[in-house]
Protein backbone atom coordinates (compact mmCIF):
# COMPACT_ATOMS: atom_id res chain seq x y z
CA UNK A 1 0.00 0.00 0.00
CA UNK A 2 1.11 3.17 -1.13
CA UNK A 3 2.37 5.96 2.30
CA UNK A 4 1.31 9.22 2.02
CA UNK A 5 4.30 11.69 2.63
CA UNK A 6 2.77 12.78 5.70
CA UNK A 7 2.09 9.32 6.74
CA UNK A 8 6.16 8.87 6.50
CA UNK A 9 6.99 11.69 8.51
CA UNK A 10 5.08 10.66 11.31
CA UNK A 11 6.51 7.31 11.14
CA UNK A 12 10.27 8.85 11.19
CA UNK A 13 9.09 10.95 14.31
CA UNK A 14 7.21 8.06 16.17
CA UNK A 15 10.54 5.62 15.66
CA UNK A 16 12.44 8.90 17.18
CA UNK A 17 9.97 9.90 19.62
CA UNK A 18 10.20 6.30 21.11
CA UNK A 19 13.67 5.94 20.92
CA UNK A 20 14.03 9.27 23.12
CA UNK A 21 11.69 7.31 25.68
CA UNK A 22 13.48 4.12 25.76
CA UNK A 23 16.18 6.07 26.19
CA UNK A 24 14.88 7.72 29.66
CA UNK A 25 13.94 4.58 30.80
CA UNK A 26 17.23 2.78 30.20
CA UNK A 27 19.59 5.78 30.73
CA UNK A 28 19.43 5.77 34.52
CA UNK A 29 20.21 1.93 35.10
CA UNK A 30 23.17 1.82 32.36
CA UNK A 31 23.95 4.71 34.30
CA UNK A 32 24.81 2.41 37.45
CA UNK A 33 25.90 0.13 35.41
CA UNK A 34 28.71 1.71 33.95
CA UNK A 35 29.48 3.74 37.40
CA UNK A 36 30.16 0.54 38.68
CA UNK A 37 33.22 -0.89 36.51
CA UNK A 38 34.42 2.85 36.20
CA UNK A 39 37.56 3.97 37.89
CA UNK A 40 36.43 6.32 41.26
CA UNK A 41 38.26 8.64 41.51
CA UNK A 42 36.89 9.69 37.62
CA UNK A 43 33.75 9.08 38.79
CA UNK A 44 33.42 11.27 41.80
CA UNK A 45 34.70 14.08 39.54
CA UNK A 46 32.74 13.69 36.84
CA UNK A 47 28.94 15.34 36.95
CA UNK A 48 26.78 14.04 33.98
CA UNK A 49 25.37 10.96 32.88
CA UNK A 50 27.74 7.86 31.67
CA UNK A 51 27.14 6.55 28.69
CA UNK A 52 30.11 4.22 29.11
CA UNK A 53 32.36 3.64 31.77
CA UNK A 54 35.20 6.07 32.43
CA UNK A 55 38.52 5.27 33.08
CA UNK A 56 40.12 2.05 33.40
CA UNK A 57 37.38 -0.50 33.65
CA UNK A 58 37.24 -2.55 37.22
CA UNK A 59 35.84 -5.54 39.00
CA UNK A 60 37.68 -3.90 42.38
CA UNK A 61 33.70 -2.83 43.68
CA UNK A 62 32.05 -6.03 42.63
CA UNK A 63 35.62 -7.80 44.11
CA UNK A 64 34.45 -5.46 47.55
CA UNK A 65 31.08 -6.31 47.32
CA UNK A 66 31.02 -10.36 47.13
CA UNK A 67 33.81 -10.14 50.12
CA UNK A 68 31.46 -8.09 52.40
CA UNK A 69 30.60 -10.09 54.89
CA UNK A 70 27.45 -7.95 55.60
CA UNK A 71 26.09 -8.28 51.77
CA UNK A 72 27.13 -11.54 51.15
CA UNK A 73 25.13 -12.81 54.34
CA UNK A 74 22.33 -10.44 52.86
CA UNK A 75 22.08 -11.67 49.56
CA UNK A 76 21.73 -14.81 51.10
CA UNK A 77 18.83 -13.77 53.42
CA UNK A 78 17.54 -12.36 50.54
CA UNK A 79 17.48 -15.90 48.78
CA UNK A 80 16.24 -18.13 51.78
CA UNK A 81 13.60 -15.87 52.42
CA UNK A 82 12.59 -15.18 48.88
CA UNK A 83 12.21 -19.08 48.54
CA UNK A 84 10.60 -20.47 51.72
CA UNK A 85 8.05 -16.96 51.02
CA UNK A 86 7.04 -18.03 47.02
CA UNK A 87 6.86 -21.51 47.99
CA UNK A 88 4.62 -21.30 51.17
CA UNK A 89 2.22 -18.77 49.02
CA UNK A 90 2.41 -20.78 46.01
CA UNK A 91 0.76 -23.87 48.39
CA UNK A 92 -1.15 -21.51 49.80
CA UNK A 93 -2.64 -19.93 46.73
CA UNK A 94 -2.42 -23.42 44.30
CA UNK A 95 -4.82 -24.91 46.64
CA UNK A 96 -7.37 -22.23 47.46
CA UNK A 97 -8.02 -21.08 44.19
CA UNK A 98 -8.41 -24.60 43.66
CA UNK A 99 -11.15 -24.71 46.39
CA UNK A 100 -12.83 -21.52 44.68
CA UNK A 101 -12.58 -23.12 41.35
CA UNK A 102 -15.01 -25.57 42.93
CA UNK A 103 -18.32 -24.80 41.09
CA UNK A 104 -20.14 -27.58 43.94
CA UNK A 105 -18.32 -25.78 46.76
CA UNK A 106 -21.36 -24.39 49.46
CA UNK A 107 -19.12 -21.43 50.83
CA UNK A 108 -17.70 -20.56 47.80
CA UNK A 109 -19.14 -17.24 47.57
CA UNK A 110 -18.22 -16.47 51.36
CA UNK A 111 -14.77 -17.75 51.02
CA UNK A 112 -14.35 -15.26 47.96
CA UNK A 113 -15.95 -12.23 49.89
CA UNK A 114 -13.71 -13.28 52.87
CA UNK A 115 -10.31 -13.04 51.20
CA UNK A 116 -11.63 -10.57 48.98
CA UNK A 117 -12.25 -7.71 51.67
CA UNK A 118 -9.02 -7.40 52.73
CA UNK A 119 -7.72 -6.08 49.50
CA UNK A 120 -10.09 -3.16 50.11
CA UNK A 121 -9.70 -2.89 53.83
CA UNK A 122 -7.52 -3.94 56.85
CA UNK A 123 -6.74 -2.87 60.02
CA UNK A 124 -3.78 -0.96 59.16
CA UNK A 125 -0.47 -0.23 60.04
CA UNK A 126 0.10 0.19 63.65
CA UNK A 127 -2.81 -3.06 64.09
CA UNK A 128 -0.85 -5.15 62.25
CA UNK A 129 2.53 -4.27 63.57
CA UNK A 130 0.86 -4.96 67.31
CA UNK A 131 -0.13 -7.82 66.43
CA UNK A 132 3.38 -9.21 65.40
CA UNK A 133 4.68 -7.84 68.51
CA UNK A 134 2.18 -9.31 70.55
CA UNK A 135 2.75 -12.78 68.64
CA UNK A 136 6.50 -12.55 70.15
CA UNK A 137 7.33 -12.80 66.45
CA UNK A 138 9.68 -9.12 66.04
CA UNK A 139 12.75 -9.91 65.16
CA UNK A 140 12.15 -13.64 63.62
CA UNK A 141 12.22 -15.09 60.32
CA UNK A 142 8.34 -15.43 60.94
CA UNK A 143 7.55 -11.94 60.45
CA UNK A 144 9.91 -11.67 57.39
CA UNK A 145 8.29 -14.43 55.62
CA UNK A 146 4.92 -14.51 56.89
CA UNK A 147 3.12 -11.25 56.00
CA UNK A 148 2.12 -10.65 52.63
CA UNK A 149 3.16 -14.66 51.72
CA UNK A 150 -0.30 -14.57 50.04
CA UNK A 151 -1.69 -12.15 47.46
CA UNK A 152 -5.44 -12.19 46.67
CA UNK A 153 -4.76 -11.00 43.60
CA UNK A 154 -3.28 -14.00 42.69
CA UNK A 155 -4.73 -16.37 44.34
CA UNK A 156 -7.85 -15.01 41.68
CA UNK A 157 -5.83 -14.88 38.82
CA UNK A 158 -4.81 -18.37 39.41
CA UNK A 159 -8.54 -19.37 39.91
CA UNK A 160 -9.83 -18.03 36.70
CA UNK A 161 -7.36 -20.67 35.03
CA UNK A 162 -8.55 -23.54 37.04
CA UNK A 163 -12.20 -22.44 36.26
CA UNK A 164 -11.14 -22.71 32.56
CA UNK A 165 -10.29 -26.10 32.61
CA UNK A 166 -12.25 -28.17 30.71
CA UNK A 167 -14.93 -29.99 33.89
CA UNK A 168 -14.46 -33.29 32.23
CA UNK A 169 -10.94 -33.43 32.81
CA UNK A 170 -11.69 -33.08 36.67
CA UNK A 171 -14.73 -35.20 36.88
CA UNK A 172 -13.19 -37.32 35.34
CA UNK A 173 -10.27 -37.95 37.75
CA UNK A 174 -12.86 -37.69 41.05
CA UNK A 175 -14.84 -40.67 39.32
CA UNK A 176 -11.91 -42.70 39.03
CA UNK A 177 -11.86 -42.27 42.52
CA UNK A 178 -8.80 -39.69 42.56
CA UNK A 179 -9.53 -37.44 46.39
CA UNK A 180 -9.65 -33.93 45.73
CA UNK A 181 -5.38 -33.62 47.05
CA UNK A 182 -4.83 -36.62 44.18
CA UNK A 183 -7.07 -34.66 41.73
CA UNK A 184 -5.15 -31.11 42.31
CA UNK A 185 -1.52 -32.76 41.93
CA UNK A 186 -2.08 -35.04 39.07
CA UNK A 187 -4.53 -33.59 36.65
CA UNK A 188 -5.01 -29.41 37.26
CA UNK A 189 -1.19 -28.74 38.58
CA UNK A 190 0.21 -30.63 35.43
CA UNK A 191 -2.17 -28.84 33.43
CA UNK A 192 -1.38 -25.77 34.53
CA UNK A 193 1.88 -25.22 34.20
CA UNK A 194 2.23 -22.02 32.20
CA UNK A 195 0.37 -19.81 34.49
CA UNK A 196 2.10 -21.70 37.78
CA UNK A 197 5.54 -20.21 36.06
CA UNK A 198 4.02 -16.69 35.80
CA UNK A 199 2.41 -16.67 39.47
CA UNK A 200 5.46 -17.54 41.37
CA UNK A 201 7.55 -15.60 39.23
CA UNK A 202 4.97 -12.60 40.34
CA UNK A 203 6.12 -13.67 44.50
CA UNK A 204 9.57 -14.07 43.43
CA UNK A 205 9.85 -10.59 42.42
CA UNK A 206 7.11 -9.16 45.11
CA UNK A 207 9.23 -10.58 47.67
CA UNK A 208 12.55 -9.55 46.34
CA UNK A 209 11.86 -6.18 46.30
CA UNK A 210 10.00 -6.16 49.20
CA UNK A 211 11.77 -4.16 52.32
CA UNK A 212 8.88 -2.34 54.34
CA UNK A 213 7.41 -4.89 56.60
CA UNK A 214 11.19 -5.89 57.40
CA UNK A 215 12.15 -2.77 58.35
CA UNK A 216 9.27 -2.23 60.77
CA UNK A 217 9.57 -6.07 62.45
CA UNK A 218 13.29 -6.53 62.26
CA UNK A 219 16.21 -4.84 64.09
CA UNK A 220 18.24 -8.02 64.26
CA UNK A 221 20.77 -6.93 61.44
CA UNK A 222 21.98 -10.44 60.73
CA UNK A 223 18.67 -10.85 59.46
CA UNK A 224 18.39 -8.19 57.10
CA UNK A 225 17.43 -9.00 53.47
CA UNK A 226 19.74 -7.60 50.79
CA UNK A 227 16.61 -4.08 50.33
CA UNK A 228 17.38 -3.01 53.88
CA UNK A 229 21.00 -2.90 53.28
CA UNK A 230 21.04 -1.15 50.11
CA UNK A 231 18.55 1.07 51.62
CA UNK A 232 21.35 1.88 54.46
CA UNK A 233 24.36 1.95 51.52
CA UNK A 234 22.10 4.07 48.39
CA UNK A 235 18.80 5.62 50.61
CA UNK A 236 20.37 7.08 53.76
CA UNK A 237 24.07 7.13 52.54
CA UNK A 238 25.37 5.54 55.60
CA UNK A 239 29.03 5.11 56.43
CA UNK A 240 29.03 2.27 58.58
CA UNK A 241 26.87 0.06 56.67
CA UNK A 242 29.44 -1.85 54.77
CA UNK A 243 31.96 -1.99 57.89
CA UNK A 244 34.68 -1.35 55.26
CA UNK A 245 38.15 -1.70 56.38
CA UNK A 246 41.01 0.81 54.45
CA UNK A 247 42.55 4.31 54.55
CA UNK A 248 39.77 7.29 54.98
CA UNK A 249 40.45 8.37 51.13
CA UNK A 250 40.70 5.15 49.66
CA UNK A 251 37.69 4.27 52.13
CA UNK A 252 35.32 7.27 50.44
CA UNK A 253 36.10 5.85 46.72
CA UNK A 254 35.78 2.24 47.63
CA UNK A 255 31.92 3.21 48.77
CA UNK A 256 31.06 4.87 45.66
CA UNK A 257 32.32 1.97 43.97
CA UNK A 258 30.38 -0.59 45.73
CA UNK A 259 27.42 0.83 45.97
CA UNK A 260 27.02 0.97 42.46
CA UNK A 261 28.34 -2.55 42.16
CA UNK A 262 25.63 -3.70 45.59
CA UNK A 263 22.99 -2.08 43.12
CA UNK A 264 23.55 -3.83 40.11
CA UNK A 265 23.73 -7.34 42.04
CA UNK A 266 20.20 -6.53 43.20
CA UNK A 267 18.86 -5.69 40.06
CA UNK A 268 20.24 -8.41 37.90
CA UNK A 269 18.65 -10.97 38.97
CA UNK A 270 15.16 -9.52 38.71
CA UNK A 271 16.90 -7.91 34.83
CA UNK A 272 17.32 -11.71 33.58
CA UNK A 273 13.69 -12.80 35.16
CA UNK A 274 11.38 -10.17 34.02
CA UNK A 275 11.69 -10.84 29.80
CA UNK A 276 10.23 -14.64 30.35
CA UNK A 277 7.43 -13.35 32.36
CA UNK A 278 6.77 -10.64 30.22
CA UNK A 279 4.58 -12.34 27.60
CA UNK A 280 2.01 -12.97 30.77
CA UNK A 281 1.81 -9.43 31.41
CA UNK A 282 -1.21 -9.09 29.72
CA UNK A 283 -2.77 -12.01 31.56
CA UNK A 284 -1.86 -10.23 35.36
CA UNK A 285 -3.28 -7.16 34.60
CA UNK A 286 -6.63 -7.41 32.79
CA UNK A 287 -9.11 -6.08 34.20
CA UNK A 288 -11.97 -7.95 35.26
CA UNK A 289 -10.12 -11.10 36.43
CA UNK A 290 -11.38 -10.92 39.95
CA UNK A 291 -14.73 -9.99 38.70
CA UNK A 292 -17.38 -13.21 39.24
CA UNK B 1 -34.81 -27.00 42.24
CA UNK B 2 -32.56 -26.50 45.38
CA UNK B 3 -32.64 -28.48 47.89
CA UNK B 4 -32.65 -27.96 51.71
CA UNK B 5 -29.87 -26.34 53.28
CA UNK B 6 -29.05 -29.38 55.56
CA UNK B 7 -29.31 -31.77 52.97
CA UNK B 8 -27.28 -29.65 50.84
CA UNK B 9 -24.60 -29.01 53.86
CA UNK B 10 -24.73 -32.85 54.26
CA UNK B 11 -23.33 -33.30 50.62
CA UNK B 12 -21.03 -30.22 51.01
CA UNK B 13 -19.39 -32.24 53.55
CA UNK B 14 -19.43 -35.54 51.95
CA UNK B 15 -17.98 -34.45 48.60
CA UNK B 16 -15.79 -31.12 49.63
CA UNK B 17 -14.31 -32.24 53.12
CA UNK B 18 -11.00 -32.43 52.05
CA UNK B 19 -10.99 -29.15 50.17
CA UNK B 20 -12.31 -27.65 53.45
CA UNK B 21 -9.19 -29.62 55.17
CA UNK B 22 -6.69 -28.24 52.59
CA UNK B 23 -7.83 -24.69 53.27
CA UNK B 24 -7.27 -24.64 56.93
CA UNK B 25 -3.96 -22.97 56.71
CA UNK B 26 -4.89 -20.62 54.26
CA UNK B 27 -7.96 -19.63 56.44
CA UNK B 28 -5.64 -19.35 59.41
CA UNK B 29 -3.34 -16.60 57.52
CA UNK B 30 -6.23 -14.80 56.60
CA UNK B 31 -7.68 -14.46 59.72
CA UNK B 32 -4.81 -14.02 61.77
CA UNK B 33 -2.59 -11.75 59.72
CA UNK B 34 -5.92 -9.81 57.89
CA UNK B 35 -8.93 -10.10 60.33
CA UNK B 36 -6.91 -10.15 63.64
CA UNK B 37 -5.63 -6.32 63.04
CA UNK B 38 -9.28 -5.13 62.19
CA UNK B 39 -9.92 -6.22 65.67
CA UNK B 40 -6.78 -4.21 66.97
CA UNK B 41 -9.12 -0.91 65.53
CA UNK B 42 -10.67 -0.70 68.65
CA UNK B 43 -7.24 0.34 69.89
CA UNK B 44 -8.31 4.03 68.08
CA UNK B 45 -11.06 4.40 70.81
CA UNK B 46 -8.85 3.49 73.58
CA UNK B 47 -5.45 4.85 75.27
CA UNK B 48 -3.09 1.55 74.45
CA UNK B 49 -0.69 0.95 76.48
CA UNK B 50 1.39 -2.33 75.55
CA UNK B 51 1.92 -3.44 79.21
CA UNK B 52 -2.29 -3.80 79.93
CA UNK B 53 -3.29 -4.26 76.51
CA UNK B 54 -6.44 -4.62 74.65
CA UNK B 55 -8.49 -5.46 77.49
CA UNK B 56 -7.18 -3.25 80.31
CA UNK B 57 -6.15 -0.08 78.61
CA UNK B 58 -8.49 2.71 79.18
CA UNK B 59 -11.76 3.93 76.79
CA UNK B 60 -11.23 7.25 75.58
CA UNK B 61 -13.71 7.81 72.86
CA UNK B 62 -13.64 9.55 70.34
CA UNK B 63 -11.12 11.55 71.68
CA UNK B 64 -7.99 10.97 69.31
CA UNK B 65 -10.22 11.56 66.46
CA UNK B 66 -11.22 15.32 67.68
CA UNK B 67 -7.38 15.60 68.06
CA UNK B 68 -6.77 14.80 64.67
CA UNK B 69 -9.36 16.77 63.32
CA UNK B 70 -8.62 19.93 65.25
CA UNK B 71 -4.61 19.56 64.44
CA UNK B 72 -2.82 21.62 61.64
CA UNK B 73 -1.49 18.11 60.38
CA UNK B 74 -4.96 16.91 59.54
CA UNK B 75 -5.73 19.70 56.75
CA UNK B 76 -2.05 20.06 55.55
CA UNK B 77 -1.90 16.25 55.27
CA UNK B 78 -5.10 16.09 53.37
CA UNK B 79 -4.42 18.64 51.40
CA UNK B 80 -0.76 17.13 50.31
CA UNK B 81 -2.17 13.74 49.74
CA UNK B 82 -4.25 15.24 47.10
CA UNK B 83 -2.40 17.40 45.75
CA UNK B 84 0.28 14.21 44.86
CA UNK B 85 -2.60 12.17 43.89
CA UNK B 86 -4.36 14.45 41.64
CA UNK B 87 -0.45 15.52 40.42
CA UNK B 88 0.21 11.68 39.43
CA UNK B 89 -2.79 11.49 37.68
CA UNK B 90 -2.95 14.81 35.44
CA UNK B 91 0.60 13.49 33.93
CA UNK B 92 0.53 9.76 33.97
CA UNK B 93 -2.80 9.00 32.53
CA UNK B 94 -1.90 11.40 29.22
CA UNK B 95 1.23 10.10 28.88
CA UNK B 96 0.94 6.39 29.44
CA UNK B 97 -1.89 6.30 26.66
CA UNK B 98 0.03 8.28 24.54
CA UNK B 99 2.79 6.07 24.58
CA UNK B 100 0.40 3.33 24.32
CA UNK B 101 -0.56 4.94 20.70
CA UNK B 102 2.45 5.61 19.41
CA UNK B 103 3.27 1.82 20.05
CA UNK B 104 0.19 0.75 18.67
CA UNK B 105 1.20 2.75 15.59
CA UNK B 106 5.01 0.64 15.00
CA UNK B 107 4.66 -0.97 12.41
CA UNK B 108 7.61 -3.51 12.60
CA UNK B 109 7.27 -6.18 15.38
CA UNK B 110 10.76 -6.45 16.12
CA UNK B 111 11.14 -2.54 16.93
CA UNK B 112 8.01 -2.41 18.98
CA UNK B 113 8.83 -5.44 21.24
CA UNK B 114 12.22 -3.99 21.89
CA UNK B 115 10.91 -0.86 22.82
CA UNK B 116 8.44 -2.69 25.08
CA UNK B 117 10.73 -4.89 26.58
CA UNK B 118 13.33 -1.69 27.56
CA UNK B 119 9.97 0.47 28.94
CA UNK B 120 9.11 -1.85 31.01
CA UNK B 121 12.15 -2.64 32.88
CA UNK B 122 11.88 0.63 35.34
CA UNK B 123 8.76 -1.58 37.11
CA UNK B 124 11.10 -4.05 38.00
CA UNK B 125 13.65 -2.29 39.64
CA UNK B 126 13.07 -2.32 43.42
CA UNK B 127 11.89 1.02 45.07
CA UNK B 128 14.87 1.37 47.26
CA UNK B 129 16.77 1.12 44.33
CA UNK B 130 14.95 3.48 42.78
CA UNK B 131 14.96 6.20 45.42
CA UNK B 132 18.64 6.21 45.28
CA UNK B 133 19.20 6.99 42.44
CA UNK B 134 16.54 9.51 42.92
CA UNK B 135 18.93 10.89 45.73
CA UNK B 136 21.35 10.65 43.71
CA UNK B 137 20.49 12.66 40.82
CA UNK B 138 18.98 15.57 42.45
CA UNK B 139 21.73 16.05 45.11
CA UNK B 140 23.41 19.02 44.97
CA UNK B 141 26.14 18.42 42.02
CA UNK B 142 24.05 15.39 40.93
CA UNK B 143 22.63 15.15 37.45
CA UNK B 144 19.20 16.49 37.48
CA UNK B 145 20.38 19.47 39.97
CA UNK B 146 22.67 20.13 37.41
CA UNK B 147 20.51 20.43 34.68
CA UNK B 148 17.67 22.48 36.56
CA UNK B 149 20.72 24.72 37.79
CA UNK B 150 20.75 25.28 34.25
CA UNK B 151 17.92 27.69 34.71
CA UNK B 152 17.39 28.51 38.34
CA UNK B 153 21.18 29.69 39.08
CA UNK B 154 21.46 27.43 41.86
CA UNK B 155 22.55 23.22 42.03
CA UNK B 156 21.37 23.12 45.74
CA UNK B 157 19.76 19.25 46.54
CA UNK B 158 16.29 19.42 44.92
CA UNK B 159 14.84 16.71 47.38
CA UNK B 160 15.26 19.12 50.37
CA UNK B 161 13.39 21.96 48.87
CA UNK B 162 9.82 21.48 49.54
CA UNK B 163 9.10 23.24 46.20
CA UNK B 164 10.22 20.52 44.19
CA UNK B 165 9.56 17.13 45.94
CA UNK B 166 6.12 16.44 44.69
CA UNK B 167 7.22 16.87 41.60
CA UNK B 168 10.46 14.78 41.86
CA UNK B 169 8.35 11.94 43.46
CA UNK B 170 5.32 11.99 40.78
CA UNK B 171 8.07 11.90 38.13
CA UNK B 172 10.05 9.14 39.00
CA UNK B 173 7.06 7.31 39.69
CA UNK B 174 6.31 7.99 36.47
CA UNK B 175 9.77 6.91 34.94
CA UNK B 176 9.15 3.52 36.60
CA UNK B 177 5.74 2.82 35.63
CA UNK B 178 4.93 4.68 32.25
CA UNK B 179 6.14 1.44 30.38
CA UNK B 180 4.04 -1.30 32.63
CA UNK B 181 1.27 1.09 33.06
CA UNK B 182 0.64 1.10 28.77
CA UNK B 183 0.22 -3.14 28.83
CA UNK B 184 -3.76 -2.42 29.45
CA UNK B 185 -4.26 -0.14 26.91
CA UNK B 186 -2.21 -1.94 24.24
CA UNK B 187 -4.75 -5.11 24.76
CA UNK B 188 -7.55 -2.94 24.35
CA UNK B 189 -6.15 -2.02 21.36
CA UNK B 190 -5.28 -5.17 20.26
CA UNK B 191 -8.19 -6.54 20.31
CA UNK B 192 -10.19 -3.84 18.07
CA UNK B 193 -11.43 -5.24 14.45
CA UNK B 194 -8.95 -4.88 11.77
CA UNK B 195 -12.17 -4.75 9.80
CA UNK B 196 -12.93 -1.00 11.21
CA UNK B 197 -9.74 0.18 9.96
CA UNK B 198 -10.29 -1.53 6.74
CA UNK B 199 -13.63 0.03 6.05
CA UNK B 200 -12.47 3.19 6.80
CA UNK B 201 -9.43 3.45 4.59
CA UNK B 202 -12.26 2.58 1.89
CA UNK B 203 -13.76 5.69 2.98
CA UNK B 204 -10.24 7.12 2.47
CA UNK B 205 -9.67 8.25 5.80
CA UNK B 206 -6.24 9.03 6.59
CA UNK B 207 -4.14 7.22 9.58
CA UNK B 208 -4.75 10.60 11.85
CA UNK B 209 -8.27 9.95 11.31
CA UNK B 210 -8.18 6.43 11.65
CA UNK B 211 -6.50 7.16 15.25
CA UNK B 212 -9.49 9.83 16.01
CA UNK B 213 -12.31 8.59 15.02
CA UNK B 214 -11.58 4.22 15.63
CA UNK B 215 -8.66 4.26 17.69
CA UNK B 216 -9.37 6.65 20.67
CA UNK B 217 -13.38 5.80 20.58
CA UNK B 218 -12.04 2.68 21.45
CA UNK B 219 -10.11 3.02 24.47
CA UNK B 220 -12.26 5.21 26.18
CA UNK B 221 -14.23 2.49 28.00
CA UNK B 222 -10.50 1.79 29.07
CA UNK B 223 -9.58 4.48 30.18
CA UNK B 224 -12.79 5.73 32.10
CA UNK B 225 -12.80 2.27 34.06
CA UNK B 226 -9.09 3.01 34.95
CA UNK B 227 -9.58 6.68 35.85
CA UNK B 228 -12.05 6.29 37.63
CA UNK B 229 -10.42 3.45 39.70
CA UNK B 230 -7.48 5.65 39.92
CA UNK B 231 -9.75 8.26 41.53
CA UNK B 232 -10.94 5.71 43.81
CA UNK B 233 -8.15 5.30 45.11
CA UNK B 234 -7.01 8.97 45.45
CA UNK B 235 -6.04 8.74 49.34
CA UNK B 236 -3.53 5.71 48.88
CA UNK B 237 -0.02 7.35 48.05
CA UNK B 238 2.94 5.16 47.99
CA UNK B 239 4.29 6.05 51.70
CA UNK B 240 6.71 3.88 51.40
CA UNK B 241 8.20 6.05 48.90
CA UNK B 242 7.67 9.37 50.70
CA UNK B 243 9.34 7.48 53.82
CA UNK B 244 12.54 6.97 52.03
CA UNK B 245 12.44 10.23 50.11
CA UNK B 246 11.42 12.90 52.70
CA UNK B 247 13.19 14.65 55.24
CA UNK B 248 12.07 17.40 58.32
CA UNK B 249 12.82 20.40 55.24
CA UNK B 250 9.65 19.15 53.08
CA UNK B 251 7.63 17.45 55.33
CA UNK B 252 5.28 20.84 54.58
CA UNK B 253 5.13 19.54 50.78
CA UNK B 254 5.87 15.66 51.61
CA UNK B 255 4.19 14.90 54.49
CA UNK B 256 1.00 12.41 54.02
CA UNK B 257 -1.56 10.69 56.00
CA UNK B 258 0.10 7.21 55.96
CA UNK B 259 3.68 8.38 56.31
CA UNK B 260 2.75 10.35 59.41
CA UNK B 261 0.77 7.22 60.80
CA UNK B 262 4.36 5.79 60.54
CA UNK B 263 6.05 8.44 61.94
CA UNK B 264 4.25 9.20 65.56
CA UNK B 265 3.90 5.27 65.56
CA UNK B 266 6.48 4.14 65.14
CA UNK B 267 9.33 5.69 63.97
CA UNK B 268 9.62 8.92 66.61
CA UNK B 269 7.23 8.25 68.96
CA UNK B 270 4.74 5.10 69.70
CA UNK B 271 1.67 7.03 70.17
CA UNK B 272 -0.13 3.84 69.16
CA UNK B 273 -3.98 5.07 69.74
CA UNK B 274 -3.85 8.10 68.16
CA UNK B 275 -1.88 6.68 64.96
CA UNK B 276 -4.54 4.00 64.47
CA UNK B 277 -6.90 6.74 65.09
CA UNK B 278 -5.74 8.55 61.96
CA UNK B 279 -5.05 4.94 60.24
CA UNK B 280 -8.47 4.06 60.68
CA UNK B 281 -9.42 7.40 58.97
CA UNK B 282 -7.68 6.95 55.84
CA UNK B 283 -8.86 3.12 55.56
CA UNK B 284 -12.32 4.32 55.75
CA UNK B 285 -12.32 6.90 53.64
CA UNK B 286 -10.43 4.78 51.22
CA UNK B 287 -13.18 2.26 51.68
CA UNK B 288 -15.99 4.60 50.70
CA UNK B 289 -14.40 5.98 47.90
CA UNK B 290 -13.19 2.92 46.26
CA UNK B 291 -16.66 1.49 46.34
CA UNK B 292 -18.20 4.46 44.90
CA UNK B 293 -15.77 4.61 42.31
CA UNK B 294 -16.50 0.94 41.16
CA UNK B 295 -20.00 1.57 41.29
CA UNK B 296 -19.65 4.54 38.98
CA UNK B 297 -17.54 2.88 36.74
CA UNK B 298 -20.10 0.20 36.13
CA UNK B 299 -23.09 2.80 35.77
CA UNK B 300 -20.15 4.33 33.10
CA UNK B 301 -18.95 1.69 31.12
CA UNK B 302 -20.00 -1.49 33.08
CA UNK B 303 -16.80 -2.53 33.86
CA UNK B 304 -15.96 -3.12 37.18
CA UNK B 305 -13.96 -4.43 39.49
CA UNK B 306 -16.13 -6.62 41.04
Amino acid sequence: MKRSRGENIFNVFNIIILLIVAFICLAPIWHVFCASVSDPAMLLAYKGLLLKPIGEITMNGYRMALKNGSIVRGYMNTLCYVTSATLIGMFGSVVTAYALSRKDLLLKNQLTFLLAFTMLFNGGLIPTYLLVRNLNMLNTVWAIIIPNCLSVYNIMLLKTSFSSLPDGLIDAARIDGAGHFKTLTNVVVPCSKGILAVISLFYIVQHWNSWFHTAIYVTDRSLYPLQLLLREIVVMNSQSALELAGEDGELSLARELVKYAVIVISVLPMMVVYPFIQKYFVTGVMLGSIKE
Amino acid sequence: MKKPLRQRIKRDLKMNKSVYIMLIPVLIYFIGYHYVPMLGIITAFQDYKIKLGYFKSPWVGLEHFQRFFGSMYFWRLLANTFSISLKSIVWSFPLTITLALLLNELHNKAYKKFIQTITYLPYFVSMIVVCGLVKDFTKSGGLIANLVGIFTGSSDSLLTNPNYFQSIFVASGIWQNLGYGTIIYLSALSAISPELYEAARMDGAGRWKQTLHITIPSLVPTIVVMLVLRIGSIMSVSYQKIILLYSPSVYEKADVISSYVYRIGLQEGTEYSFSTAVGLFQSVVNLVLIIAANKISRKLTDSSLW
